[in-house]
């Protein structure tokens, strides 16, 4: 078959991406690193049912500066995740399509994200 | 691959088998549902994490043990995997090409998603029991 010259569609890295793409392309990512934070959340049900010392084992590991920061992002990433899931919902119910709104939602959804986390942080620190 | 036209098979035989089996939107709409599902659940895993965070053994493990929390747990845990399972397949398919390796990972990944919620749920009904 000859090759013919077609013209080729733009690709990804020649547009400047709008926020709800990042924003669409960020809940995948935020999914991916939930999938990886289960294991942690499976590590502390397990540390549980095994007894003290195996449980002193996570409570080690959540305090130290890696888990800490790994806490963090598992937080943000769940947070993120919520909030964008939600409106992934009501993108399924027909609503908030329009350009303006869907801007609007992202930035709603980011802010929201990072308020959430740092609300759940400060109160776990208070609490 | 054979140009339809060198072949004798219809078109209708060339698809049989490789098409919808009536139920395409399935795995989609599992998604949804377990994603509303999920939303009071992590509302509340939030909720209880501010509580929980830097507990120890015995005050943990007293929490889990309420039969509220330990069936809200096993759900969130349950249905978290599952929602896993269906978003990481769809992962999967968009971003490896070769049908060996992406059956391959696809099926890791759940055999991972299984026995990871069977060993967290199975933690939970032992503490709770």
């Amino acid at each position: 078959m000859a090759q013919i010259e077609r013209p080729l569609s733009p690709h990804l890295q020649v547009y400047r991406l709008p926020l709800t793409a990042l924003a669409s392309i960020t809940h995948r990512a935020t999914g991916v690193g939930l999938g990886f934070g289960t294991l942690l959340l499976t590590w502390w049900l397990v540390a549980a049912a095994s007894g003290p010392e195996a449980y002193g084992n996570f409570q080690w590991f959540a305090g130290s500066i890696l888990g800490i920061l790994i806490l963090f992002g598992f937080t943000w990433a769940l947070s993120f995740h919520l909030l964008n899931g939600l409106r992934h919902l009501f993108w399924d119910a027909g609503w908030g399509f329009d350009k303006q709104e869907s801007h609007k939602a992202s930035l709603l959804v980011v802010g929201g994200s990072v308020a959430l986390t740092v609300i759940v942080w400060i109160a776990a620190f208070i609490f | 691959m054979a140009s339809p036209r060198s072949s004798l098979r219809s078109p209708l035989g060339a698809v049989r088998g490789l098409g919808s089996a009536k139920d395409g939107t399935h795995h989609w709409w599992l998604q949804r549902v377990t994603a509303i599902a999920l939303v009071p659940l992590t509302i509340w895993f939030l909720a209880s994490l501010v509580v929980l965070s830097g507990s120890s053994y015995e005050v943990f493990t007293a929490w889990v043990a309420q039969p509220l929390v330990a069936v809200l747990l096993g759900l969130f845990v349950g249905v978290g995997f599952w929602h896993l399972k269906l978003g990481a397949q769809v992962v999967i398919e968009d971003y490896i090409q070769a049908e060996s390796t992406k059956i391959i990972v696809s099926m890791l990944v759940n055999f991972a998603t299984v026995l990871l919620g069977a060993a967290a749920i199975f933690s939970i009904l032992k503490i709770a029991i």
